[in-house]
């Protein structure tokens, strides 16, 4: 486990990747195995970090510019950290018209932080969708697995304290 | 080799049954527009510049990337395909910053020319543009990704010629562009500088950094300036200024230098003598007591970064001689000082190189021996076109001149340094005298030149069997390094500064000249140049000696950037 010290710049402590040397000995050796292998990191540490990217490059000898696209290419990896709950602000054409502008402002509003980002405290990642099929309901949003439909601004600040 | 018959736009051919629509094209003369496409990488068919028309089709192909039939009918000329190339191109244009007239590829930009090839008069789409910063951050080269097309031609002549791999396509949909990982500056990433980048880029997205204004101001501020010349300039400055690829235009260069007004103007040639005087000793050295071998050069300061970044356990391999371009700055702010009588304070030393990671190592911290930057200056050959052009000189029309003693003098062996091979033909002729003590007679050591990927070959010299090995682009580069643990693009003349070529062959023709230079020179063997023996007899003493230690020869350290 002495991954750490050749790896350059990064100053993380020993033993740091001890779950990415298990998800990468899994897939040692398969082909085409970069995609799985991103995704089980990112399960596994919540997040695709600097140094995590750097190690998967070294150890599957893919030069780490291309890991870089295909991590921004794909929607479902993140670079920076994740808040404990996702609230997911549908922007569809459904909510749009039922004013899904005025929720998401209201959300941005109440937690301080612009959509795509995450609250300091790691609480919250705000994050829009294009639409979750559920316009019966609209406008509406998720947070982790609840839909939460019919919405108003005035009653988000209730939701959000829950 | 298993032929087709094909039609394009009338005309019925045999072609090979691997060639893609676009070379069967070519063969006959028929010219299909590209921009993406490049001849010396792989095609990508991105851009969709090159479409044509397949007879049964469905839509317009990329004839790049499209492969021949049996019995195909290609139209590569009608209306539609006109009407389709001209809004790819529109398009392109319409998040294009259209700074033409104050851009640094105006005259020079691939888009440009295409734009005007195609008639475009009017761009019909107002698009959104982008807004990215500049990426400025390194000596050598700039990067707009706001002029970007996203050709990806850069990605692919970094990884696949030079197996770098320092960019990627990231993001997508509008949002997309070519950057090194996480969206970092060349300067903070394995980039070797080398300047590939910036010569297959059909833009100004990635344009080598401009520092003429810098040189213009030390040409009025009174001081001493001195200049030297890179072997490879002179084989390439020509095309810059109208002339064919590959033209010899050393006398005019001289002549224009002065013009310009430089007070000295000098060769490369001669450090890169005294070069080879240093690293042949340190070779012998290294035989004869039992050094680190082999022993790689390191004239070449993309490779050193190269080796720095990717092969840090090899750098005892490296030779400590400094590059000519440096041992010319370090000698030039001591001995030559010295010699005329003037201040090291109160020169400026400038030097014209083929390539834009020179830049980078003359600001290199071990590059002061001298007690300052031993090179202020570096201009790539663009740039000295663009300052010749700027001053207005009529360039065709100068005659030839002669370079300023004594550190114009330089041997045939430093010029052949800008080719693939060079450095190590021109140390073996040395090498070979200084061991046997006889004159070599057949000097050109043919199975060391050319531009194929990596050439070995043995000399018998005396008791000798030395085994040399040359790499063409730096990942045969990788391929060899590859091989020790268990070059550059045909050299200098193809180097990221010089002027960009879109002639097939250009880096032969180029070779060629350099070669050429070599057998017309009287004076072919480094340590004939009486300059560099008077270097020695009055001043350095002898190769290895004290003072080469202090001022000709360096160090490497391993580079951590990632």
């Amino acid at each position: 486990m002495n991954s750490n010290q050749s790896q350059c710049c990064c100053d993380g402590s020993v033993n740091q990747f001890d779950k990415l040397d298990e998800v990468l000995k899994k897939y040692q050796g398969v082909k085409g195995a970069l995609i799985p292998v991103l995704q089980e990191a990112q399960h596994a540490y919540g997040y695709l970090s600097k140094e995590v990217l750097q190690n998967i490059s070294k150890k599957m000898d893919i030069p780490i510019s291309q890991i870089y696209g295909v991590v921004t290419f794909y929607s479902q990896f993140h670079l920076t950290p994740r808040g404990k709950s996702i609230i997911r602000v549908c922007q569809g054409t459904a909510c749009h018209v039922r004013g899904a502008k005025t929720i998401l402002n209201e959300i941005e509003n109440q937690l301080n932080i612009k959509s795509g980002a995450t609250t300091p405290d790691l609480k919250f990642t705000l994050e829009t969708v294009a639409c979750i099929g559920a316009c019966g309901l609209a406008p509406v949003m998720m947070i982790d697995d609840d839909t939460h439909g019919r919405l108003t601004p005035e009653i988000i600040p209730k939701i959000l304290a829950k | 080799m298993e032929m087709v018959s094909i039609t394009i736009d009338g005309q019925k051919m045999q072609v090979d049954k691997t060639s893609t629509v676009l070379e069967a094209a070519k063969s006959v003369g028929i010219k299909i527009p590209t921009l993406c496409y490049h001849p010396e990488l792989r095609p990508e068919g991105a851009c969709r510049v090159c479409m044509v028309e397949v007879e049964g089709a469905r839509s317009l192909v990329a004839s790049c990337v499209y492969p021949v039939n049996e019995g195909m009918v290609v139209h590569t000329t009608t209306a539609a395909i006109r009407e389709a190339r001209k809004t790819v191109v529109e398009l392109l244009l319409a998040n294009h910053p259209q700074d033409c007239l104050s851009c640094q590829r105006n005259l020079n930009c691939e888009l440009q020319t295409m734009a005007s090839d195609l008639g475009i008069r009017d761009i019909r789409f107002e698009g959104e543009r982008k807004n990215y910063l500049m990426d400025t951050g390194n000596s050598s080269l700039v990067r707009d990704q706001n002029k970007c097309i996203l050709c990806g031609r850069c990605i692919r002549a970094c990884s696949e010629r030079q197996g770098v791999h320092v960019y990627s396509f990231a993001n997508r949909g509008f949002n997309t562009k070519v950057v090194p990982a996480f969206n970092q500056g060349l300067h903070e990433v394995a980039c070797t500088f080398c300047g590939q980048c910036a010569a297959v880029c059909p833009t100004a997205a990635i344009v080598v950094k401009d520092d003429t204004a810098r040189v213009w101001q030390a040409l009025n501020s009174g001081k001493h300036v001195v200049v030297q010349t890179a072997p490879a300039v002179r084989v390439a400055l020509g095309e810059a200024l109208g002339l064919p690829t590959g033209t010899i235009v050393t006398g005019k260069m001289v002549a224009a230098l002065r013009r310009l007004g430089f007070d000295r103007v000098f060769d490369t040639n001669f450090s890169a003598d005294v070069t080879i005087m240093e690293e042949g000793s340190e070779l012998l050295d290294r035989l004869q007591n039992g050094g680190k071998l082999p022993m790689i050069t390191s004239c070449s300061p993309g490779w050193v970064n190269f080796a720095e970044l990717m092969y840090p356990e090899l750098l005892d391999h490296l030779s400590t001689a400094k590059s000519p371009q440096q041992m010319f700055g370090a000698l030039v702010k001591t001995y030559y000082a010295e010699k005329v009588g003037i201040d090291a304070k109160d020169i400026v030393s400038v030097s014209i190189m083929p390539c834009t990671a020179k830049k980078s190592e003359a600001v290199r911290e071990e590059m002061k021996s001298s007690g300052y930057q031993d090179v202020d200056y570096v201009l790539t050959t663009g740039e000295l076109a663009a300052m010749i052009r700027e001053a207005g000189i009529d360039f065709k029309g100068l005659a030839e001149e002669e370079y300023d003693a004594p550190l114009g003098i330089g041997s045939g062996a430093g010029v052949i340094f800008a080719a693939t091979g060079g450095v190590t033909e021109a140390a073996l002729r040395t090498v070979y005298e200084i061991v046997t003590g006889k004159e070599l007679e057949d000097i050109e050591f043919k199975n060391v030149r050319g531009l194929q990927g990596v050439k070995e070959a043995e000399v018998q010299i005396g008791d000798l069997k030395v085994k040399v090995a040359i790499a063409h682009t730096l990942s045969n580069v990788r391929i060899l390094m590859d091989k020790v643990k268990k070059g550059e693009a045909g050299g200098c003349i193809g180097g990221g500064g010089q002027p960009i070529s879109a002639v097939e062959g250009f880096r032969q023709t180029r070779a060629d000249s350099i070669y050429e230079c070599d057998t017309c020179s009287k004076l072919r063997k480094s340590h004939h140049n009486p300059a560099v023996k008077e270097l020695y007899n009055t001043w350095l003493v002898k190769p290895l000696g004290e003072k080469s230690h202090h001022l000709l020869h360096t160090h490497y350290h391993k580079q951590e950037r990632c």
